[in-house]
């Protein structure tokens, strides 16, 4: 009876203890996403806000004097929507591609009789480490012809080394049986492949095509290395333009460059609103993100 | 005699292993054919680029095309001795190395602590709503990311400065002044990988078998006592490997969001390899010297991974080959 009682009370005691602990974690854990959340909030309230309330600084947290006349110059403006085309194009083309070469490269490498495995394995790990570096890549990708090519988004980056041993540890957890049978009933690589192996690592492939999207959605670098033209121009140059450069473009090709409509269109509202805009396909991921990321899948990718 | 018969036994080694090779390439025909255009992709992308590193030990000359790389004149190690000669050398790695290990030294347990805050939330929409919330900044572009410093940086119109002045302050020109830039680099870095390198720890610690907080309760442990007596060393070998590799990373400052913050008023402290290897080679066509300049960060990149794995394998088991 006593030893009961005392044990109560020690886990009284410690239940406070606890509660004050559970505290500080919903603490800290709101202070996170308070953080995070709060430049995205900011920015999209600025771009839905009136230009005077901007000017005079009235927008902390939430829109003030709702104001759409900003997002409506903006997408009159047609080089956005061409930039935007191009990231389009990329995006697809390219994460279709790193998809079906990453697929190519993990697949042979996961099988344990293939006899060039280890010699393949080594040729693809040791570009992880080492490489030729910015010139000699740019000096191979423009002697190539791909100087102002839409190519040179999509090939210079078709595969990485990375997401290929991410995809070849989830084929390498398939039972060795399932390939065994498949190959008795005379099943070739590419049907074993394509029937069996690819429909049983999908959520692997779901979380790859993610990740390969997303780069390719956000390549800034061989754009800005290999695409002079404006026209092939990503997005991702668009905004570098627009967000980081002055420029006055936008106000200039909608005809309010005029004192009074300058005034109400600040240039940070212009920023913001491209801001919102490219943001619009990657926070359409979040879903995606929840179901696929948010498991804990690991992907044995830290397996050592 | 003995001389004769190990002739043969070689030549027939040699005829059978011609014999198996054929059997192999036979047997794995498919996978060969599956594997050779992302075999072409490596040598044309990765390995051809490799060769054209010969350029940092000759005289580039240009309009050649890709034949250039290689037949210029031989000038042994002419470039690497201007870099140390010039006055930028030392401020450049000084630079690389500091934006990468400020990143890691401020950068590194975030991730780890809030991993064990959103492991003991029971209320799981919470969990499972800060965790994406908290992945979202890993996925926006740095152009986006450099825009929106740059921006609520700015002396007169930014937010940063707005709150500043609110609180009776001087706005402050971050991005003009160069005690800024690491701060300015290292916390919104910080700010957008800390949720998605969260991952890995959230992993490491729901692979802790509930027997274990049992006993741990059984024990009458409180919450914090559990996470220091069991969470913390059950994920220590999880924080070693990363931290080791994060080691390796030491001298690979990422190029864009330097290159879209920086400009040339705080080169002092913003500066960094990749940026001046950039501006050198592609902006200024010296590409003998900048080629030169990069094979040396990569050659000490390598080198200090391949440290970091021996160390690696030393404390660990682990080792990344």
């Amino acid at each position: 009876m006593e030893t009961k009682k005392s044990f109560l009370k020690e886990f009284k005691n410690e239940s406070m203890g606890d509660r004050l602990f559970d505290i500080i974690v919903i603490l800290l854990v709101l202070e996170a996403v308070v953080v995070t959340l709060y430049p995205f909030l900011y920015v999209l309230s600025v771009s839905l806000s009136s230009g005077t309330a901007v000017n005079q600084g009235r927008v902390v947290l939430f829109p003030v004097d709702l104001d759409l006349s900003t997002y409506k110059m903006v997408m009159d403006y047609k080089d956005l929507w061409v930039s935007y085309g191009n990231t389009a194009i990329y995006t697809v083309a390219g994460t279709v591609c790193n998809m079906v070469f990453t697929c190519l490269a993990a697949y042979p490498l996961s099988r344990k009789q293939f006899f060039l495995r280890k010699k393949m394995n080594f040729l693809l790990a040791f570009t992880m480490y080492f490489s030729g570096g910015l010139i000699p890549t740019y000096m191979v990708v423009t002697g190539l012809g791909l100087y102002n090519s839409r190519l040179a988004m999509i090939l210079p980056v078709l595969i990485s080394a990375y997401n290929v041993m991410i995809c070849r540890s989830a084929f390498e957890g398939i039972s060795e049986e399932l390939f065994e049978n498949a190959a008795l009933e005379g099943a070739n690589d590419f049907v074993i492949l394509t029937k069996i192996a690819i429909p049983l690592i999908k959520p692997t492939l779901a979380v790859l095509t993610l990740y390969y999207a997303v780069a390719r959605y956000n390549d800034f670098f061989n754009a800005l290395l290999y695409l002079g033209k404006s026209s092939l121009q990503p997005l991702q140059l668009f905004l570098r333009r627009i967000l980081l450069m002055a420029s006055t473009e936008i106000m200039q090709a909608s005809g309010s460059a005029t004192a009074a409509s300058a005034a109400a269109q600040s240039t940070v509202q212009i920023r913001y609103v491209c801001i919102v805009l490219s943001m619009i396909p990657i926070v359409a991921l979040c879903p995606f993100i929840q179901k696929y990321l948010v498991k804990g899948t690991m992907l044995g990718a830290v397996k050592g | 005699m003995t001389k004769t018969g190990g002739m043969e036994a070689k030549k027939m080694s040699k005829e059978m292993r011609r014999q198996l090779l054929k059997k192999d390439i036979k047997r794995d025909k498919y996978l060969i054919i599956m594997f050779l255009p992302v075999l072409i992709y490596y040598l044309v992308f990765c390995y051809f680029p490799m060769t054209g590193l010969w350029m940092a030990f000759t005289e580039f000359r240009s309009g050649q095309g890709l034949a250039g790389l290689y037949t210029g004149e031989f000038v042994g190690l002419k470039w690497f001795i201007q870099f140390f000669e010039s006055p930028y050398a030392w401020r450049l790695i000084r630079n690389t190395f500091l934006l990468s290990f400020y990143s890691l030294i401020f950068g590194f347990p975030i991730p780890i602590l809030f991993a064990l805050c959103i492991t003991q939330i029971k209320n799981s929409k919470l969990q499972k709503g800060a965790q994406v919330i908290t992945y979202l900044p890993y996925f926006i572009s740095t152009v986006v990311v450099a825009g929106m410093i740059s921006n609520f940086l700015s002396p007169s119109s930014g937010i940063i400065n707005q709150m500043i002045e609110a609180l009776g302050g001087e706005p402050i020109n971050f991005l003009g002044e160069p005690k800024w830039f690491r701060a300015v680099y290292v916390i919104s870095g910080s700010w957008q990988t800390f949720g998605f390198n969260s991952i890995i720890f959230v992993a490491a610690i729901m692979g802790i078998g509930p027997e274990l907080y049992e006993a741990m309760k059984v024990d009458g442990a409180s919450k914090l006592q559990t996470i220091w007596y069991l969470v913390l060393p059950s994920i220590k070998p999880t924080i070693v490997l990363l931290l080791i590799m994060s080691l390796g990373n030491l001298l690979n400052v990422g190029f864009e969001k330097v290159y879209l913050l920086y400009n040339s008023g705080i080169y002092e402290t913003a500066d960094v390899i990749s940026t001046y290897v950039y501006r050198q080679g592609i902006e200024n066509q010296n590409y003998s010297y900048a080629t030169a300049v990069g094979l040396f960060n990569s050659l000490i990149g390598f080198a200090i991974v391949f440290a970091a794995n021996k160390l690696s394998r030393k404390l660990t088991d682990t080792a990344i080959w």
